[in-house]
This record gives structure tokens, sequence and C-alpha cells, in this order.
């Protein structure tokens, strides 16, 4: 594409890949300087929407395979920086940048709200950091490329995890922990690419793909794959390095844990694969035995422990993030099986659950507007007084679960039929029954919701209607993509298949 | 993603609920439920038997409706069931009953039409959760916690039905509803899905269990779907297994001895649903044409006549706020229309000539005679006469004559008068004019109910019993103890079963209560070491210093160096 069209005049359409992490990243500064509390709310809002699109036309770009390579500046890679899209990175951003939007449209009412007005500017300055951050590390080519947007998205997060403090003084505690860890995490893994350019002499990915695939052996090589699982796994929270995870959704403010659960763990997730499957190659035996010994025993465990911890959490927000460690286990447990159905599942749960989480978040959210805090006590009888955020957290709930006709239920059943394909008959029961665990705290909500009365003088009404619609869009949508496949589904099978052949 | 070539009618229901809710609380809410089920109804009507609204799904091919006589038949009933109970509930102003109704109707419509088994174990699900809003809305805590054992039975069905299906599709590579045998683990697991929402004998219990727990109005609606699609889905899948011959032929028996002793009306209503069930259950088993029309028929009359005294019942429960036969007696003083209506059914259910009952229940009578199947004939006439002796006599007599209870209350209000009315209207129709029944069933047989031998030989069982009841009347006057004069003079089931019954009860219930009481104890346990170590304080879930988060890390890259280097 771009290389054939050096010399040609490039249309806008060939520069979408770049526009994609450059329209937020320059709206950043631009609305930091511009200092207005007024304006900073369209411009990112506009910024964002315009990276929605950008990603719906990469997607239809390449489901039917294709991968688009552009070069940055025109310098040809491996020596220029090559944003490089396909299936998986396009389906990627495509989710990144639509849950973005829809959480600006509730943030508007919710940053009003809840973050005092001089940290306004900040807060979206900081929240479109973090967006092209995310974008960038899912639409380049080039191993160190990831690390900086990574660093970008990472540095952004800990400020907006650190605005809860206004509320809850524990988010600074749980921004600095996430920044202690996060921070061991991005060293772990740039030491891995730092081990991977001694071996090769190249940051491009393709490149060290093709030097590496004979090299299998090198020691360096093996070291560089340790320590980028364990860097980025840190990020993902696999289920022992989660721990900073908890607190930092706790925290947090919502609308900064809806956008977070929906695309952060996630875009790492989709780091995990691209260097599992394009850079490494799962032929590799040692990559293989890190999938079978480290990644399988600990996703299963993630499935169990953290369902069982969130079962027993008493405040609602705590709850949802304690699931997330569990449903990063079911995304984890794909890759570990290593075929295409597997990938499949681990792509289209990455998505379904970034929508599914994303509608928690949200209804969370606005509890915690209208009520103070999460906690099971205040939130008894709402279901009542709060019929609509109700509704869509029981959406959302039922998605968790796995119901058919949700989303949740297409990506477990796909998980379920990479199981069996395998043969592992006990996983797919696990899966299952981890799935039972999702009921009884899932129940538990819905319990203290509608079957407790409404405290005597209550007074919380419904939320505004500025919250509810963007919550019901993502409501619908995992209603929408439990039962219209097409899109998902083709989207993961194309990723999937790219993917597995280490393309 | 889909166009239907056909719409389908279990949809119909599904946008009435939607609809239902847009429209204004009221007389028009209550129209729109009574409208809902005459589209239906005319829409399957019309329907010509074929395959239609195929649906990719999955990279798996979904037949959301296959027409053939047996599903239209059933089809029927349910809408004309769905219809009779919501005209039954027209005072109802829940909400959450109304829209419940409807899906619940519409989920029971959507299996019956269902061509493959996913899309059947989808509708599966939707009857188990739909209906357990009509007992949740009584809103007690006794119906929260039956509604909530009666969703982990019908949901556990579900998931046994889904396991089965997938062994199946590994098995066979297929998903389609069609006849199977019982033999691999796959058939066994549907088999037992379907025995479970067909309340097979042991696995009963949450049809007594939650029937009578729900609403005055949801027991009516509960009583037509759930049990009748699994004998549905029964008489598709394993017609002729003759195992189904002895299960059913022990449901018929078994419920007779339970009813007699039971004083809640509604709840002996629960038990002779559970006897009417074994006749079909007989029939499917049988797996002649003859027998699968008299299923089918059967099954049709039934819901009509079990909801026409589940209604006269309700509607005294609706008027003195009790179904015990204890506390009632004497309102045929005050209520003549419903004790009227009430014999209706009283006799259709005890399969009196000219009742809808006599002519679907002889059909499967004389399949199992035809068949040479002595003792389970002989079985099923026994039944016959404990149904006549439970729900023919005991339900009327205790509750609108035997001694007066002193409570006068009003009529039914008008709309149930009315449900009652057409239901009774249709039962006597159906006993008189039964060539319209016999024309939509399944197979085309030629038979006549009305024969001499047919004729004669109910009305022996039936007067015998009848006068056995009045000569008890006129000598055991004094007991004071009403439930005393019952009926059948048979001692040796009134007298002696039921101490043999009681005593083997107490010796399984203590083994059941010791058995459960010890897992009990070890789920008690097991939960408490996990709260341990799970709970917010548990060691788990605490709030772990940075510092140890670091440690994880390092072990974490030890141990996948060690694995990668090895």
């Amino acid at each position: 594409m771009a290389s054939d069209a050096t010399h040609a005049a490039m249309s806008l359409h060939d520069h979408l890949p770049l526009l994609q992490v450059v329209v937020p990243m320059l709206a950043a500064p631009v609305c930091g300087i511009i200092g207005s509390r007024r304006l900073s709310w369209p411009l990112a809002f506009a910024a964002s929407l315009t990276a929605s699109i950008i990603s719906v036309f990469l997607l239809l770009d390449t489901l039917d395979g294709s991968i688009i390579s552009y070069h940055i500046g025109g310098w040809a890679p491996p020596l220029g920086i090559e944003y490089r899209i396909d299936a998986a990175n396009a389906f990627v951003l495509f989710l990144v940048s639509i849950i973005s939007s829809v959480v600006l449209l509730y943030a508007r009412t919710y940053v009003g709200e809840v973050i005092s007005a001089s940290k306004h500017v900040l807060f979206y300055a900081c929240y479109l950091l973090c967006l092209s951050g995310l974008l960038g590390v899912a639409a380049t080519g080039d191993a160190f490329n990831t690390f900086v947007f990574l660093e970008i998205s990472s540095l952004s997060t800990y400020v907006l995890i650190a605005l809860g403090a206004e509320r809850d003084k524990r988010a600074l505690t749980s921004a600095f922990d996430y920044l202690v860890m996060g921070t061991i995490g991005a060293t772990f893994f740039v030491i891995g690419i730092g081990f991977l350019y001694m071996a090769t002499g190249t940051l491009n990915m393709v490149d060290i793909s093709e030097r590496i695939a004979d090299m299998p052996d090198n020691r360096t090589v093996r070291a560089a794959f340790a320590f980028i699982v364990v860097g980025m796994g840190l990020k993902v929270a696999i289920y022992p390095l989660h721990l900073w995870l908890p607190g930092a959704y706790t925290h947090a403010p919502s609308v900064v844990t809806a956008f977070l659960a929906a695309t952060s763990t996630k875009v790492a997730v989709y780091v995990l694969l691209r260097f599992m499957f394009s850079v490494f190659q799962p032929g590799f035996v040692f990559e293989t035995y890190t999938l079978e010994f480290i990644i399988l025993p600990f996703a299963i465990l993630a499935m169990f422990a953290a369902s069982i911890v969130a079962a027993f959490q008493t405040n609602l927000k705590r709850l949802l993030a304690y699931s997330s460690i569990a449903q990063i286990g079911y995304m984890l447990l794909g890759i570990s099986m290593i075929s295409k159905t597997g990938l499949t599942a681990t792509v289209i749960h990455l998505f379904n659950h970034g929508i599914t989480k994303g509608t928690l978040f949200m209804a969370v959210g606005a509890y915690v507007l209208q009520t103070g805090n999460s906690f099971f006590d205040r939130l008894e009888g709402l279901g009542k007084s709060m019929p609509w955020t109700s509704a869509a957290f029981v959406v959302g709930g039922l998605s968790l679960i796995g119901v058919p006709g949700t989303a949740g239920f297409i990506s477990k059943w796909v998980l379920v039929q990479a199981a069996l394909e395998k043969g592992w008959w006990v996983v797919a029961l696990l899966i299952v029954a981890s799935s039972l665990l999702a009921v009884i705290y899932v129940w538990k909500a819905v319990e203290v919701l509608y079957m407790r009365e409404l405290p005597e003088g209550s007074t919380h009404v419904e939320a505004p209607l500025s919250l509810l619609v963007p919550m019901w869009m993502l409501a619908i949508a995992s209603i929408y993509f439990g039962i219209d496949t097409s899109l998902t589904l083709s989207a993961a099978q194309t990723a999937a298949e790219n993917l597995f052949l280490g393309l | 993603m889909m166009m239907p070539d056909q719409f389908p009618p279990a949809f119909v229901f599904f946008v009435g609920a939607i609809a239902l809710l847009l429209a204004p609380q009221g007389h028009a809410r209550s129209a729109l439920t009574l409208i809902i089920p005459i589209i239906a109804a005319s829409i399957l009507w019309n329907m010509e038997p074929g395959i239609y609204d195929r649906v990719e799904f999955l990279g798996i091919t979904l037949e959301l409706t296959r027409v053939d006589k047996l599903s239209t038949v059933f089809g029927l009933i349910f809408c004309l069931a769905a219809f009779l109970g919501n005209l039954f509930a027209w005072h109802v102003k829940d909400t959450i009953q109304q829209v419940a109704a409807l899906l619940y109707a519409g989920s029971a419509i959507g299996a019956v039409f269902a061509g493959d088994l996913v899309t059947l174990f989808i509708y599966w699900e939707g009857t188990a959760i739909a209906s357990v809003f009509l007992i949740w809305a009584r809103r007690t805590e006794g119906a929260y916690h039956t509604g909530l054992r009666y969703l982990i039975i019908q949901i556990g069905s579900g998931v046994i039905l889904l396991a089965g299906i997938v062994l199946l599709y590994r098995e066979t590579g297929s998903l389609a509803f069609e006849k199977m045998t019982l033999g691999t683990l796959a058939t066994w697991l549907i088999f037992l899905a379907f025995g479970i929402k067909c309340a097979f004998p042991l696995l009963h219990n949450w049809l007594q269990d939650s029937y009578p727990a729900a609403t005055v109005t949801g027991t009516v609606i509960l009583s037509a779907f759930t049990t009748k699609l699994a004998v549905y889905a029964l008489a598709r899948g394993f017609p002729g297994t003759e195992l189904l011959i002895y299960i059913g032929a022990v449901m018929t028996v078994f419920p007779v001895f339970f009813a007699e002793i039971e004083n809640d009306l509604r709840r002996v209503l629960a038990y002779s649903l559970n006897n009417q069930l074994g006749f079909m259950v007989v029939g499917v088993g049988i797996g002649t044409e003859m027998s699968l029309n008299g299923t089918a028929s059967h099954a049709f009359a039934h819901i009509l006549y079990k909801a026409l005294l589940f209604m006269s019942v309700g509607a005294v429960l609706f008027r003195t706020g009790t179904s015990k036969a204890s506390e009632l007696g004497g309102l045929y003083r005050t209520m003549p229309l419903t004790t009227v209506f009430c014999l209706v059914g009283a006799a259709s259910i005890s399969a009196f000539p000219l009742f809808s009952g006599f002519v679907t229940k002889s059909l499967v009578l004389d399949a199992t005679a035809e068949n040479h199947y002595l003792i389970v004939w002989f079985m099923l006439v026994f039944a016959s006469a404990g149904v006549l002796s439970h729900s023919g006599i005991k339900i009327p007599f205790f509750t609108f004559f035997a001694h007066d209870s002193g409570k006068r209350p009003k009529e039914a209000p008008t709309h149930m008068l009315l449900a009652m009315g057409a239901t009774a209207f249709l039962c006597i129709f159906i006993g008189v004019f039964p060539e319209p029944l016999y024309s939509i069933l399944p197979y085309d047989v030629e038979y006549h109910p009305y024969t001499t031998s047919h004729v004669v030989g109910q009305l022996q069982l039936l007067l015998f019993a009848l006068l056995a009841f009045c000569f008890l009347m006129r000598t055991g006057i004094h007991p004071p103890e009403i439930r005393a004069i019952n009926l059948d003079s048979d001692w040796i089931y009134r007298r002696l079963l039921p101490s043999w019954i009681s005593a083997i009860s107490v010796a399984i219930n203590a083994i059941w209560s010791k058995n459960l009481g010890f897992w009990t104890r070890k789920v008690d346990a097991l939960i408490v070491r996990l709260h341990k170590s799970h709970g917010p304080e548990g060691r788990i879930a605490q709030v772990w210093p940075t510092g140890s988060m670091v440690l994880w890390i390092a072990v974490l890259l030890g141990a996948t160096l060690l694995v990668n280097f090895v």
C-alpha cells in the first residue's frame, strides 16, 4: 500500500493508521494549552469521535485478512517506524476508540459532578493522552514504539486514578501502588525488548520475527521472552500479578474505571498476543512450555480464586474489579490453548468483556454519584428508585455470567468449543463451573438491588439521562453482539487466523 | 441478521410483552394480553407444515420454526391457555406478572416449534426464567424461597439438557430435534432433563412445592405450560420408549395417595396434575399412532380442565383468602356459578362421558389394552378411580358443599366467570363433539369414544365410586373430621397404604435429612474456609503491600525463566 504510493500523492485514507493515533495525541496538548474548561470536553469528544470513525474504516479495510503497513515519514522499515494494522489490532483499535467515545459522553456530567472544576482540563488532557497511548500500543509494529506508547498511557492512567482522591483518599495509595508496579512491569518489558535488540539488531516486529525464527535455542531470546511475558503480564493482571488492579479500579473515579476496565487490560492482552504469536512463534518449544506450565494454571487459578473473592465482596465496585481478574483468566486460557479457536475466543472475549464491563462500571458510577459510594448497604432497594440504571446493570450482569442472548455467552461458547476441540474436557467443565461463581456474585448484587427494601427516608432518584444514554448504548451493544455475531465473530476469526499464521 | 420467512408465533408474545410495557396500565393493557394469543394462534393456524426461519448462529443452523401436526396442536392449546389464563387475570395490575406470563407462554410456544436442540434449549431456559416471576410476584418471604428452589431445579434441567446436547453433537454431529433412542450418555441426559420438567416420580417435588405458592392467577398459567412442554418434548424425542410406560404408570398411581391426605386444595390439584401427566407419558411410551394421539389430545383437554379447576379454586382463594379444605365449605350458596364451573372441571378430569376427559383418556387406555400392557392398564384404571376421588369429588365437595364454613364470599368477578365459563364450555364441547379435536391430532386415526363398552365401562367405574361416596355420606355423617368421609370405599389404600407410606416416608426422611445435614455441614465448613481465605479480610483479598507484589513478580519471572531454560 504505502510503499507503492510513496511517490504518488497519498490520499487521506492512506494516512488513517497514523491519524488514528495522532489526532487524540495532538488534541491533548491543545486541550491543555487552551486551558478552557468549557472547550475541553467538546475537543476531547471530537478527537475521540474522529478516532472512532477512523477505526471503523481501518476495521473494514482489514476484515478480509489484508494487512496495512504504514511507514511514518516515508521511512521504510526496519529503519523507520512502521504502523502495521491487521484484523487483530484493528479490532482492538475499534474497541478502544468506541468505548472512549461512549465513556466521554458519560464523562461530561460525571466529571462535572465528581471532579473539582479546576481539574477538568487536566482530566481531559490526561484522558486523551491515555487514549492515544492505548491506540498507539495497538497500532504500532515497532517493539520499542510499543514501550513508548505504553508509558504514555500508563503515566496518564496514574494521574487519572489519582483524581479519585477528591472523594476517596485511598485513590492516592492505589495510584502510587500501580505506579510502582506498572513501572516495574514496563521495565521488564523494555529489558525484554533490549534482549531482543541484542540478539537481532532490530526493533521492527516483523524483522525481529524473521531473524529469531532460526535461533530458538538462543538464551538471550529465551530470556527476552520471559521478561516480556512477565512484564506485560503485570499490565494484563495475570493472576498473581493482579494486586494493583482491585485498588486502582475501586478508588479511581468510576468514569475512569469504566474506561480502563474496558480498554487498558485488553490492549495489554493484545500486546501479549502480538508478541507470543507474531514476534515469537508458538512453534518455539519454550513458548509452548511457558503457556502450558505458567499461563494455563494461573489462568484457571484466576477464574476461580478471583471469582470466589468477588463473591465475598461487600463493595460492588471492588466485586467487579475482582471479576475482571477472573475474566482475564478466560482470555489467557484461550491463548494457552495455542489453537485457532482458542485465539478466536480470546479476541472475541476481549471485545465482549470490554463492552460488558463498560456497562457495569457505568451503572456503578451512577450509583456512586447518587448514593455516595458503592457498598452494598447503600445500594439496597435501588432497583426501585433507579430502575433504568439497575436494568442496565442486570443486562451487563447477565452478559458477565454468559447467559445465551448476551455477548458474554458468545465468548464462553467459543472458549468451550476450543477446549473441547483440544479434548480438554476438564477445562471445559471448569469454564462452566466458574461461570456458576459469576452467577453467585452477580446474583448477590441483584439481590441487594431488587430484593431488599429501600431504607426509610431514602431520597435517591434515577441518574440523569446523560449517564443513562451511554450506559444503555453499551448495554444494548452487549445484547446486540450476543445475537448478531457477524461482525465480532468474523473479526475475531480473521484476527486469530492472521495471528496463528504468525503474521 | 435474519428475515424470517415465517414470523415465529413465539415472537408475537415477545413483541407483545414489549408493547405491553408501553401501553398504559389498566384495561388497555389487559386487553392487549388477550389480543396477543389470538394473533399468535391465527398465525400458527395458517402455517403450512415445513421448516422456516433458518438462522445461522455460530456456525450452527438454528431452525426457529418447524411446523408439523404435533407441534401445531401443542402450539394451539398453549395459545388458548394463554388467552384463558390472561382473561382470568384481567384484574391483575402487576406489570411483572403480565410480562412474565407473556414471555412464559411465548417461550413455551417457541420451544414447541423448535426444530433443533439448541433452539429448544434456549426456550427451555426461557420458560424457567419467565415462570419464576409468577411465583415471586406473590412477594412473600416463603414465595421467594420457593421460587428460588423452583428456579434452581428448572435451570438445572436446562443445564443437563445442554450437557446432553453438547455430547450428542460430539457423537452424531447433528443438532436436529428428532426421535432419539436411549442408550448413550447424551440421550440419557436429555431424557433426564425432560423428565425433571415432566415431574417424573422422585423428580416431581418441585411441582407440588411451587405451583401452590404462586399467585392466584399465576398458578393457572403455570399449570398449563412447563409440564406439557416436557410431554411434547418426550413425544417428539422419545416416542415408543418402553421405559416411559412404566414411569407413566407409576406417575398415575403414586400421587393419588398424596392427594388424598393433602389439605391445601391447590396442592391436591398439583398432585392430580402429576397423575394426569402419567397418562400422557404412558401414551408416549407406547408410541403407536393411536397412543400418541391420545397423549396430544389428553394434553389438550387436560390443560383446559386443569386450568378450570385451578381457576375455580383460585377464585375461591381470591374471595376468601384460603384454599385449605378444612377452612372451606358451603360456598355454593354465594358462589353458584363458580360451583357449576368447578363441577364441570371435576367431571372432565374424572372422565365422565360427555366431558372432555372421557374422549381423550380412553384413547390412552385403549392403546394400552391393545398393546397388551395388562398391569399398566389396571394401574391406569385404578388411577382413574383415584382421580375421581381426589379431584372429581374432593375438590368441589370440600370447597362448595360439605360442612358449612360460615363463609359467605361474593361470587367471583365477572372476568373470572367469563374465563371459567369459556373453559367449561370448551370442556363440554370437546366431550360432546370430539371430532374437531381429533381432526387436528398428529395422526389420522379412526376412533369412536362413544361405544357401548366405553360408556358402560366408564360409567360403572364412576357410578360405583359415586355410590360409595353417597353411602358414606349417609352412614358416616357423624364423624367430625370431614375428610374421613372420603369417596372411594377402598380401605386398602385409604387406611393400610397410607400408614405404610408414612412409615416408609419417615424412614426415608430420616436418612435423607441425615444425609442432607452431613452435606450441609460440609458445604458450610467449606464456605467458612473460603471466606477465611477469600473473604474481604482474607489473605487473598487483602490489600497487599507493594513489596509483596514485587516479590510475586520475581517469583513469576523466576518460574518463567526456569521453564524457558529447562
